[in-house]
């Protein structure tokens, strides 16, 4: 028998916000432990949370981002599991009325077009950390009550390549709102995938296993790649799959059961009383929209319409927003489009990749790669030594200008400097300028290839052309 | 006390006749005689009284209301470096490092807290007997309960060991002691007073409110508590406020006044009844508009109120895990016990009642059936108040459906002792303000008038109490251990 493959995807991502969702504590939680914390985060006796507005407002920009209907009033709930990194022992998220529900996002597998529907965004708070050790475990709380999102898909997917692309998608969406670094490496964005079977035709949904501990997007499919073919077995062998929460294990390539969910877990969700309903005015929105970066759809039209790139390049430069805002400010200083375009997608990227950087952590600098490009077009320096100031500034971010003045690697373009010895050329070598003449074009090659020898290749090789080519007609 | 009104001493404090040092001296020696009678503290701050009076005396500014004067505050209210336990053993010797801004606001405004009141335990009661140190008793009548929950605020101001106290008001907490010890107490509109700092009980209902001998002295506590608050989610904007004294003198006449029908009927005795009909003469007399109206939602008002600060309880209380503060018991080999015994040992009878009776509300099957249904009736009655309040200013009824009721008599019907909140608790739900004032004495009891006034319009019952308090002098009426 064959079978459909049901696939949905849960997604936190954690807000780039300056302090947390319902305290002033300080979001970083890398420092000390227990330092970015207040008597809010430990759940002490008679505080009271004060929600984050700014957090709101990017939960909102993704909802916009993903073409979601926002609820006008949407509310905060109470979900309730007594753990010690979870100190109120509830957790403040959103499960009545959430802050957007109902969006999409678009996938291409194999050249089609799909919309997989986003069921809701609800914005949430982070627990804080315990962790064991022999007789003891210690409980950080930095991480209590950082801002998270989480998008909710609905289960649409039917291929674990459709999942992939859905969590890529999502990724570079909400990248760039600029609202997360959606780093799953640095848990920034965490994944639970889950995915059940059912005959091909079948009205409802087959019992489904929920993967955790899903640390990259090719985990995910691989994890999802193996979750179909043991549950496919499994239903060929005659048994029942029933309700689980299974773990990801790079080192077996397989996934592992974790527990057996016997009846869902009673979280006794009920409204948050201390946080009023969050009311979202026209004003809101609009304020949300006017401080929505451009998306990389708009950025792709505006790249092949404005700046006449080709649709190619402009995908291939909006697939980060560092390369997208990179690219924006070095055309922005007055370097070519086109030519900004190659070097960042052919060298730029070639470091990086060769150097396992981001665009963000190397030394190259928009002005800089900016500068050298201008010489280009300027003349001031060849292609040919562009890459070796290009690979310097990479290295070192030396500044363009002095380091091609300090190593004096500018051409000469000066004509009053060259033609005297051009000039000179012609005089001692007439053989070549007969062959030329003659239809030897080569002749010119030698001609030139002696200018370069003479000017230890400074010369402006297309200002030597020009130059003997006249000078040749004259005589 | 030489003093019979906070404002009495204002005066006094003012006009140099007395200094502060000097007042507190005399509180705690009030207590110290009184104390072993009426048990309405937990704790005292004798010594950082004292010298916070010392230095009040030695600025001598006492142009404010409040400079120099002893306040007890309940003990669900944080204070900084105090003991703070809402009479659990969970928070036994819980002593916390910040203050509650009612308290920050009285402390600015130069009050003295000198010590926290008892009461039911996390406020969960209505006799003050769930306190897990100590029974407080009646100031009229020392085998009677002083209400609940904050049986300890009214007592120590009706017995005279201070003349102003908060409370906090859940479902008739503040009101229902007032009545029972003949003073008055106001439960302001949600969102007036700030509840940062307030040990939750039940957040949409909680509310720290006012206990004073006299109307004027209670207008001017609810100045120094209420405004906005950006610590509190809840806490109204700034514009909602107003000073509550403005219209105190302005009598009653062409006050429309419904007196709500339903409080007069089941359950509540004959003479509690007869003494709001008494009332509703007097006001008729100097003008007022007076028609009697219905609400009749409120008969859902009990089992609706249970449902939904028992739901809120239970969550409230999650906290109290023995692992960041607070009691821990010595009993646990993991995790678990930890907690199960740790919560097992440290709260009383009646706070697991209602801690199980939330848990059930919420869970999952029951949700819509119970806390869902409670929430909708909820509305239904918040509505039911609207609708009436088109048409009048106050409404009045009586505070409780009789006079205080034997300590001890109701402990084994939890039931019973509900059913003594059913005409405090509409106004909870309805997230209204509303004050208990003294409405003279049944078998030699206090009972007390309620004045139920719109949102955020705590000024007009203020004016029709100024006006009542004069007209019958109740106040001037004092107990046994206060003459």
């Amino acid at each position: 028998m064959n079978f459909e493959t049901v696939i949905g995807l849960e997604v936190h991502v954690e807000l780039k916000t300056k302090s947390k969702m319902f305290s002033p504590s300080p979001v970083d939680y890398g420092a000390e432990p227990n330092i970015n914390t207040n008597i809010i985060d430990w759940a002490y006796p008679g505080v009271l949370p004060v929600p984050n507005r700014k957090a709101y407002s990017m939960g909102l920009m993704v909802a916009t981002a993903l073409h979601m209907k926002i609820n006008r009033d949407s509310f905060f709930d109470r979900k309730n599991y007594v753990y010690p990194d979870n100190t109120k022992s509830y957790q403040i998220t959103q499960n009545y009325f959430p802050l957007a529900h109902d969006g999409y996002i678009e996938v291409n597998v194999a050249g089609k077009t799909k919309k997989i529907g986003v069921e809701e965004i609800h914005v949430e708070e982070d627990a804080g950390k315990n962790t064991h050790e022999k007789n003891y475990s210690y409980v950080d709380l930095n991480r209590q009550g950082t801002p998270l999102i989480e998008i909710v898909s609905k289960p649409e997917m039917s291929s674990p390549e459709e999942a992939y692309q859905y969590l890529e998608n999502l990724r570079k969406i909400v990248q760039f709102t600029g609202v997360s670094d959606v780093k799953m490496e640095e848990g920034s964005m965490r994944v639970d995938c889950n995915l059940s079977l059912r005959p091909y035709g079948a009205d409802h949904l087959g019992t489904k296993a929920e993967i955790k501990n899903i640390n990259s997007f090719n985990y995910a499919r691989e994890a999802l790649t193996f979750e179909q073919k043991r549950q496919a077995e499994a239903l060929r062998r005659g048994e029942q799959i029933h309700l689980q929460t299974r773990r990801w294990d790079e080192s077996t390539k397989s996934t592992i059961l974790m527990r057996l969910k016997e009846g869902s877990s009673d979280y006794r969700f009920v409204p948050e009383p201390d946080i009023p309903p969050i009311h979202i005015d026209q004003n809101w929105i609009d304020e949300v929209k006017a401080s929505m970066p451009e998306s990389p759809k708009d950025r792709i039209n505006r790249y092949t319409k404005d700046l006449s790139l080709s649709e190619y390049d402009a995908n291939v430069l909006t697939q980060t927003k560092e390369m997208s805002d990179f690219f924006d400010q070095t055309v922005n200083l007055g370097a070519d489009p086109k030519q900004t375009a190659n070097y960042l997608m052919g060298d730029v990227s070639g470091y990086l990749n060769s150097e396992h950087l981001d665009l963000l952590d190397s030394k190259l600098t928009p002005e800089n790669l900016a500068d050298m490009i201008k010489m280009i077009k300027k003349g001031t320096i060849s292609s040919k030594i562009a890459k070796k100031v290009l690979k310097a500034t990479m290295e070192s971010g030396v500044e363009v200008n002095s380091y091609v003045k300090e190593n004096k690697l500018a051409q000469n373009s000066n004509a009053e400097e060259l033609l005297p010895m051009v000039k000179e050329l012609l005089d001692q070598n007439q053989k070549s300028v007969d062959d030329f003449k003659n239809g030897k074009d080569r002749a010119i090659k030698f001609l030139m290839g002696q200018i370069m020898k003479q000017t230890k290749g400074k010369a402006n090789p297309q200002m030597v052309n020009q130059l003997i080519l006249k000078e040749i007609k004259k005589r | 006390m030489d003093f019979n009104s906070l404002t009495d001493l204002h005066q006094a404090l003012k006009n140099k006749e007395i200094s502060a040092q000097e007042v507190v001296k005399q509180t705690f020696a009030e207590i110290k005689e009184k104390e072993p009678k009426i048990a309405a503290f937990i704790s005292l701050n004798e010594e950082s009284s004292l010298k916070y009076a010392g230095e009040i005396d030695e600025k001598g500014d006492f142009s404010n209301f409040l400079t120099g004067i002893p306040i007890a505050i309940k003990d669900n209210i944080i204070t900084n470096g105090i003991t703070t336990t809402a009479a659990s053993k969970i928070l036994e010797n819980f002593v916390p490092i910040y203050d509650a801004t009612v308290v920050k606001k009285l402390k600015n405004a130069g009050a003295i807290v000198t010590g926290k009141s008892n009461m039911d335990e996390f406020a969960m009661g209505s006799s003050t007997e769930t306190s897990a140190f100590k029974i407080t008793k009646n100031a009229w009548d020392q085998t009677k309960v002083p209400g609940g929950s904050s049986g300890g605020s009214a007592a120590a101001v009706a017995s005279r060991q201070v003349l102003g106290s908060l409370g906090t008001d859940t479902g008739g907490s503040i009101r229902q002691p007032a009545a029972f010890n003949g003073v008055v107490g106001l439960k302001p509109t949600y969102g007036a007073v700030s509840r940062w700092g307030v040990i939750a009980f039940a957040s949409s209902l909680d509310q720290v409110g006012p206990i004073t001998t006299n109307v004027e002295d209670n207008a001017h506590l609810l100045n120094a508590i209420a405004g906005h608050d950006e610590k509190d989610a809840t806490s109204a904007k700034e514009s909602y406020f107003s000073d509550y004294l403005e219209d105190l003198n302005k009598g009653v006449k062409n006050l429309k006044i419904g007196i709500i029908k339903d409080y007069l009927t089941e359950g509540v005795m004959p003479e509690v009844a007869e003494s709001v009909k008494n009332a509703a003469t007097i006001l008729e007399k100097a003008g007022a508009k007076i028609e009697e109206v219905s609400l009749p939602n409120i008969k859902y008002a009990v089992p609706t109120y249970y449902i939904i600060a028992s739901s809120e309880a239970s969550t409230n209380l999650q906290r109290y895990d023995g692992i960041r503060y607070g009691y821990r018991t010595p009993n646990y080999h993991n995790l678990e016990e930890l907690y199960v015994n740790t919560r097992t040992e440290g709260f009383g009878e009646e706070v697991k009642r209602r801690i199980m009776l939330g848990t059930f509300s919420l869970s999952t099957g029951f949700y819509e059936a119970y806390f869902k249904k409670a929430a909708q009736i909820r509305t239904l009655i918040t509505n039911d108040f609207k609708r009436v309040f088109a048409n009048y200013d106050l409404l009045i009824g009586p505070t409780t459906p009789t006079p205080a009721f034997g300590i001890g008599s109701k402990n084994d019907d939890p039931l019973q002792m509900y059913a003594n909140d059913i005409l405090t608790i509409p106004v909870n739900l309805a997230g209204l303000p509303a004050m208990s004032l003294p409405n003279g004495f049944v078998d030699g009891l206090p009972i007390g008038l309620q004045i139920i006034g719109k949102r955020f319009d705590e000024k007009t019952i203020y004016r029709l109490a100024k006006f009542y308090e004069d007209e019958t002098k109740f106040y001037q009426q004092k107990p046994e251990i206060a003459r």
